[in-house]
């Protein structure tokens, strides 16, 4: 292993000529490494989405069934599991040394964690593409997939847990020797909450895959069926959690390089993010909500815990960050009326935009959709129906997803030191991926409500969808398409970027577009805006929300009140 | 500022439309649990998720033998059992139908025990749009009252191998 310097100077880091902030090469290696794989992960994904969305329309069609439910679990691993978890451990890394001004505690740890995890990967995506395992990636027993399924999955598992491990002790070292002052910086404490509760996503995600694979290979007993998905959306569900806190870490990264946001409360922002380590519910409840073997007082006490804190968590930094963003607008003077710090935010900026229109759909659809499903009750109307992946592709895709796009945009010139060609490409990327997640999300949810079920190769065959369902189908189709358009112009931008861009060594990135500092008019006094936790536009767009939000919760329960009784 | 360690008094209560959005946030978030419990005592929709352990073998046999003692007619070649009101009726789900095809009547209460002889499956009542999971030995009870009549069907939503979408079943009500 490479000595340990603590320096954060010297040959092995550089200052970046942008933001200032040390780079460690070490680090930066890494993080090219995974933001690369990353990148190759979401473009199979994609190639794989395109194709099954194609199918779900029903006048394309496209796959046989066989294939469909092939590239389904191939599309699922690949993007939820490999292009997000890859992305994640370069953000990992990024945080604990620039924002900690400390250099990455191992190299061969690093290596290790890389190494796993693109053996794992390639393992699992060779034996779904060969047939081995058309099961999902949710797996469920007693459906059985070749042994090296799950050994792939294990193997990126720990690769990515060693990654994690990585990032604490260079969190550690930087903490003992107070390298980033007194207190560590929001956006470093947002990934270190999101790299707690990884630990206890992947944990779970051992313990119920591990005795599946010994049981694969023949050595042990059949684990239990109910067992399984509880101990599985431990995996599954925590890890969304994994993507929020990751995601709002990056919203709050990306408010403040391409507007300039404050933080209006530190205490707020980070209590917040104790809230999401400390109340995920009993991470699988929501996903069990029509099961047997479990009871109604477990099922209501743990998909809420009594007062739903972890999503109060996340409307508080709904809150918090346009709110930082409006009043860092304001200071820089554009302070007139409700609106203005909105109109004039860098909206040709795709670092920006992708981060404001993450924040909008995982708002507006992502989260106002999974908690109403997540209901008990109304949760009967949505179980394994297209309303589900309707609500996750905006919150992971839509809204994790997009936001990490925007982050490339920044990554690329910063730590690859390669300048985005095509810019005008780049700056309607996020608005045609975006569009086009929304319409998918809408069209999936709307079919859903309508009762077509996800992972459904055909729905004709049940003779009960009318015309309705088509079309919302063809809304899917469509929207998909334009989805995967979005998502080749940032996969191709990003790969030319990297490979065949002009390179800004030595000097700061080309601006992308920031809002100037205008002359103050009025009375305003720049040094107390903010200061008394007041943001009148955010206020007006969060009660905007929150009337979203009681209307479709509450239309929901008047739906379900229409159908049969049932206990 | 999001990205440098702040300054030492940082710890402050929120004020402002930021704490009067904290309030109202958490007060929904109250609203929203509470939602459950009153609906659990009041509504008429709840998933209790009673259900008994159940060898899958012994299911099957339970189920064939519902079949026989309650037919009344056929439905393309699969028997149609009417359950007496207020009695037990059983769906089997497995690869790739449900057996049998169920009469039921409206306004009666039945117990309805699901379960699957082989993986999971979906009951996924159309269009009605009511979701409940089947599981290989969970003897899964649905204490169900049909409110309404005519011709229902029973799509498979859980992923269960090359015929998932195949699997379709009847439940009619009169
Ligand atoms: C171009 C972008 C995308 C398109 C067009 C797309 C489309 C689809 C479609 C059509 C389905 C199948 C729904 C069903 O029949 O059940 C699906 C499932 C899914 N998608 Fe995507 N998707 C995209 C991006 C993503 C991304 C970026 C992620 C994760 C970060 C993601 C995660 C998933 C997951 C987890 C499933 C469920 C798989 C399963 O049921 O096992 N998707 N997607
Ligand atoms: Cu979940
Ligand atoms: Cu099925």
């Amino acid at each position: 292993m490479a000595t340990i310097s603590t320096e954060m100077s010297g040959p092995n880091t550089r200052e970046c000529k942008t933001t200032g902030l040390p780079v460690c090469l070490d680090a930066q290696f890494f993080i090219r490494a995974n933001a690369v794989m990353a990148v190759v992960f979401l473009l199979l994904g994609g190639i794989a989405a395109v194709s099954i969305a194609l199918t779900r329309w029903p006048a394309v069609h496209l796959l046989d069934a066989e294939w469909f439910y092939r590239l389904l679990t191939f599309h699922g691993i690949n993007m939820l599991i490999f292009w997000i978890l890859f992305m994640e451990i370069g953000i990992l890394y990024f945080a604990c040394t620039s924002l900690l001004k400390t250099p990455l505690f191992s190299r061969s740890v690093a290596w290790g964690s890389f190494g796993l995890m693109v053996l794992g990967s390639v393992m699992t995506d060779y034996i779904i593409l060969s047939g081995e395992a058309d099961v999902m990636m949710t797996s469920y027993l007693p459906l059985l997939a070749h042994p090296l399924f799950y050994l792939g999955i294990i193997l990126f598992a720990v690769g990515a847990l060693i990654g994690v491990f990585n990032f604490f002790a260079t969190v550690f070292v930087a903490w003992k020797g107070k390298r980033y002052g007194e207190t560590m910086p929001l956006v470093a404490f947002g990934a270190l909450t999101a790299a707690i509760i990884a630990v206890v996503a992947l944990l779970h995600g051992a313990i119920a895959l591990v005795p599946t694979f010994t049981f694969a290979m023949g050595w042990t007993a059949e684990p239990d069926a109910m067992w399984y998905r509880l101990i599985w959306w431990g995996l599954g569900h925590q890890s969304q959690q994994v993507n929020v806190a990751a995601m709002v870490s990056v919203w709050y990264l990306l408010s403040y390089w391409t507007c300039g946001a404050k933080v209006i409360n530190e205490t707020v922002s980070r209590g917040a993010f104790v809230l999401y380590i400390l109340f995920i519910n009993i991470a699988s409840a929501h996903h069990l909500l029509v099961d047997p073997g479990v009871g109604a007082s477990w099922k209501i006490w743990n998909t809420s815990y009594a007062m739903y804190l972890a999503v109060l968590a996340s409307l508080i930094h709904g809150f918090t960050i346009p709110a930082g963003m409006e009043v860092g607008m304001r200071i820089k003077g554009y302070t007139k009326g409700l609106f203005n710090w909105l109109w004039n935010a860098p909206w040709r900026n795709p670092g920006f935009s992708a981060f404001f229109l993450s924040l909008v759909i995982f708002g507006f659809i992502g989260g106002i959709t999974g908690v109403t499903l997540g209901t008990q009750q109304i949760n009967i109307t949505a179980h394994n129906t297209l309303r589900i992946p309707g609500h996750f592709h905006a919150t992971v895709v839509g809204g994790t997803s997009l936001a990490f796009m925007g982050l490339t945009y920044y990554v690329v010139p910063l730590l690859f030191q390669r300048e985005y060609s095509f810019r005008w490409l780049a700056r309607i990327q996020p608005y045609v991926f975006a569009g086009g997640i929304v319409m998918m999300s809408l069209g999936m949810s709307f079919a859903g409500s309508d009762g077509v079920a996800r992972r459904t190769w055909d729905i004709d065959a049940a003779g009960v969808y009318g015309a309705t369902s088509h079309l919302m189908l063809a809304v899917l189709g469509i929207g998909g398409v334009l989805a995967f358009t979005g998502l080749m112009i940032y996969v191709l931008l990003t790969v030319y970027a990297v490979f065949l861009g002009k390179s800004n060594e030595g000097s700061a990135m080309e601006d992308w577009g920031t809002p100037r500092d205008i002359v103050h008019v009025g009375d305003v006094d720049p040094e107390k805006i903010g200061k008394d936790g007041n943001a009148p536009g955010t206020m007006v767009l969060v009660m905007v929300l929150l009337l979203s939000f009681v209307v479709y919760y509450f239309a929901n329960w008047k739906a379900l009140a229409d159908l049969w009784f049932v206990r | 500022m999001t990205i440098q360690s702040p300054p030492q008094d940082w710890f402050h209560w929120p004020r402002g439309h930021e704490r009067l959005w904290i309030g109202m946030a958490l007060v929904w978030c109250m609203i929203m649990f509470v939602m459950m419990p009153y609906w659990h005592f009041n509504g008429k929709q709840n998933s209790t998720g009673e259900s008994y352990s159940v060898e899958p073998q012994e299911f099957v046999d339970r189920t064939l033998r519902f079949a026989e003692d309650n037919k009344v007619g056929e439905f393309k070649g699969v028997p149609i059992a009417e359950p007496p009101p207020g009695g037990d009726a059983y769906l089997l789900g497995r690869m790739w139908n449900w057996y049998p095809v169920l009469k039921l009547r409206k306004g009666e209460t039945y117990r309805l025990h699901i379960s699957s002889a082989d993986l999971q499956h979906g009951f996924s009542l159309q269009p009605m749009n009511m979701n409940f999971q089947v599981m290989p030995g969970y003897d899964h009870v649905l204490t169900l009252t049909p409110t309404s009549t005519g011709e229902f069907t029973i799509v498979c939503n859980e992923f269960c191998g090359a015929g998932h979408h195949m699997m379709i079943g009847k439940i009619l009500v009169e």
